[in-house]
């Protein structure tokens, strides 16, 4: 309540503060109703998410080793973070190139191939559906993947360049740093029909057809028109909302990192922000470090997310 | 009729085909787990083992299945509670985050109300935060509150997750505010308004929610709860599955067979959910 009071005097600073407080309260006994939908949700997810971040960023200011009780170290986690964990620079340019290229590939792919999909007869739909979201559905199955790129002359890939006479002896993609990275790349593509793809199928379905009849008539030539005079601006508010699920997935990738190139990986080649928090939350105890490492990750994803809000409003212009 | 010909509004077919033909190669790539994954649930130990694998079963067998009883016959809390555990969970838990979630996201996207931007940017600016160090303050929140050991350090949570409030509300932004306007003129409360015209609209968005949520709880619930619930007879159906992998290199085909079963329940709820969103489509695509 009190940040909500807060919030709203920013907008307007008055000088009759309690005239003031008593409009705002009067407008919210108004709007009661939206409190009390609002309640249930909003208590529990204050307790089990506000609560523990404020905690973690509050934590990444300390030394704790979950041990003893923390204590104030100020900005020296992110002093060490910046300046003398060349770990962490690594794992950076990592994570900033492997979201560069997986983010807007994938979240293009799910709205494409949900594009596409959409026009199919229901049948084949609800089929090639099932099929393209079936890596994200059956668990961990991108063990497949190691399978393929196995370093001996066994793996599908190897198998199959030295039957072709491509190589003549079998590469070691998962032990190569040259390969590395993009294998992990290539494998997260791979996943990236998920969450984003379902909410466009589902947000295609919500576009009013009448739009289409009178995009026809205001003279839309073809598809690609269509798409994005009237699909695209329609669809807004589920861009948004892939949006920030590809930017979250795309920068926060680890377990396939960890599972697929073990852990750590190569000469480092395939570390990314989130395994080096592991490496220091889970294996280190060094939880105040790697609470700044989740801080400085945050504020990444944030501003990728401000640019990314920034260029959708621009869609369909 | 009348959606058949709108279909073809713009259209040409030399593109059409490309397209199909794009998604064809896309899904054969994709459907790789999935028909490894029931393929692999029949195989024979022998294929199983064969190197390099196969893809495709050559002697289908049910033999991993029939082996399943005999494994959990010695376990001495019965298999019939950790699938209980499983479905009270996950139907539990989806139907609350599903309900709770819609509730908060209502207001939300549609009515006026001092702190609302605020709120939003919480719930956004929450998504980006990373699980792995939010966990410690959550322990510690589960114990004080007294329900370490429970179902509810498994619901509780999954009732709060940010993902249904934010997809539920982008959904119901794009409700027409005549929609609400007419339907308070129609002297409907709020309450009202929400239940029975915004959520019979919004169902694609609920029902893609239904698929996320419990894949979640379903195939996961043990690995966000293991530091929680310590009962055997609290335990979910992927840990005792767990516990079957851990047998070893002997317990593979069983392993195998598992896999698959433990596929089937998203699979069946996302085949149902979907065509459901294909039958609001139709629906809301007379209305029009």
């Amino acid at each position: 309540m009190q940040q909500k009071a807060q919030a709203h005097s920013v907008d307007a600073p008055s000088p009759g503060g309690e005239r003031k407080f008593l409009r705002l309260f009067a407008e919210m006994k108004k709007s009661k109703h939206a409190y009390v939908l609002m309640a249930p949700f909003f208590l529990i997810f204050a307790v089990f998410t506000v609560v523990p971040v404020v905690m973690s960023v509050l934590l990444s200011f300390t030394h704790f080793n979950m041990l003893e009780p923390p204590s104030w170290a100020g900005f020296d986690n992110f002093a060490r973070l910046l300046v003398k964990d060349d770990v962490f620079l690594v794992a950076v340019k990592n994570t900033l190139l492997f979201a560069a290229i997986t983010g807007p590939i994938s979240y293009v792919a799910c709205f494409f191939f949900a594009w596409i999909i959409n026009e199919l007869p229901p049948k084949p739909r609800a089929l090639l559906t099932l099929v393209l979201y079936a890596p994200s559905i059956s668990g961990n199955t991108y063990m497949i993947w190691a399978l393929m790129f196995s370093g001996d002359s066994y793996g599908y890939i190897n198998s199959f360049l030295m039957n072709w006479g491509f190589v003549l002896e079998p590469v070691q993609w998962l032990q190569d740093t040259r390969y590395v990275l993009g294998i992990l790349i290539l494998v997260q593509l791979w996943l990236s029909l998920g969450t984003s793809f379902l909410a466009f199928i589902a947000g295609l379905q919500t576009v009013n057809r009448t739009l289409y009849e009178a995009g026809a008539i205001d003279g839309i030539r073809n598809r690609w028109q269509e798409l994005w005079f009237i699909t695209l601006p329609a669809m807004r508010p589920q861009l948004m909302f892939g949006a920030i699920i590809q930017i979250t997935s795309s920068f926060a990738v680890a377990e396939i990192s960890i599972y697929l190139l073990g852990f750590p990986t190569v000469d480092y080649a395939g570390h990314t922000i989130v395994t080096h928090l592991i490496d220091y939350g889970t294996i280190r105890f060094d939880m105040g470090y790697a609470s700044a490492i989740a801080t400085v990750l945050f504020m990444i994803m944030m501003m990728t997310n401000v640019l990314t809000q920034k260029f959708l409003k621009k869609v369909g212009e | 009729m009348k959606a058949v010909i709108q279909k073809r509004l713009n259209r040409s077919w030399t593109v059409d085909i490309l397209l199909l033909v794009l998604l064809a190669g896309i899904a054969t790539f994709m459907a790789f787990p999935l028909v490894f994954t029931i393929s692999n649930a029949f195989k024979p130990l022998d294929e199983i083992f064969a190197f390099p694998p196969k893809l495709f079963v050559r002697n289908p067998t049910f033999v991993n299945f029939t082996i399943l009883p005999d494994i959990f016959s010695d376990s001495w809390v019965p298999f019939s509670r950790y699938l209980f555990n499983s479905l009270f969970v996950a139907v539990v838990g989806t139907g609350g985050h599903v309900i709770i979630a819609s509730a908060a996201a209502y207001p939300l996207a549609k009515l006026k109300f001092p702190g609302r931007t605020m709120m939003m940017s919480i719930v956004v600016l929450s998504l980006m935060f990373t699980s792995y160090v939010t966990q410690v303050p959550n322990y510690m929140t589960i114990s004080w509150l007294g329900m370490l050991n429970t179902y509810w350090a498994i619901l509780l949570p999954a009732f709060g997750s940010t993902l249904g409030i934010y997809l539920m509300k982008q959904f119901m932004e794009q409700l027409p505010d005549e929609l609400i306007e007419a339907g308070k003129i129609d002297g409907a409360s709020e309450y009202r308004i929400f239940w029975q015209l915004v959520m019979p609209i919004v169902k694609p968005a609920w029902l893609t929610l239904i698929i996320f949520s419990l894949q979640v709880l379903w195939t996961n619930s043990s690995v966000t709860s293991h530091k929680y619930i310590y009962s055997e007879q609290l335990k979910t159906i992927d840990y005792v599955f767990g516990q079957i992998a851990s047998g070893g290199i002997a317990r593979t085909g069983p392993v195998a067979a598992v896999t698959f079963l433990m596929m089937l329940v998203p699979i069946v709820v996302f085949v149902v959910t979907q065509s459901s969103v294909i039958q609001t489509m139709a629906t809301s695509g007379m209305k029009e």
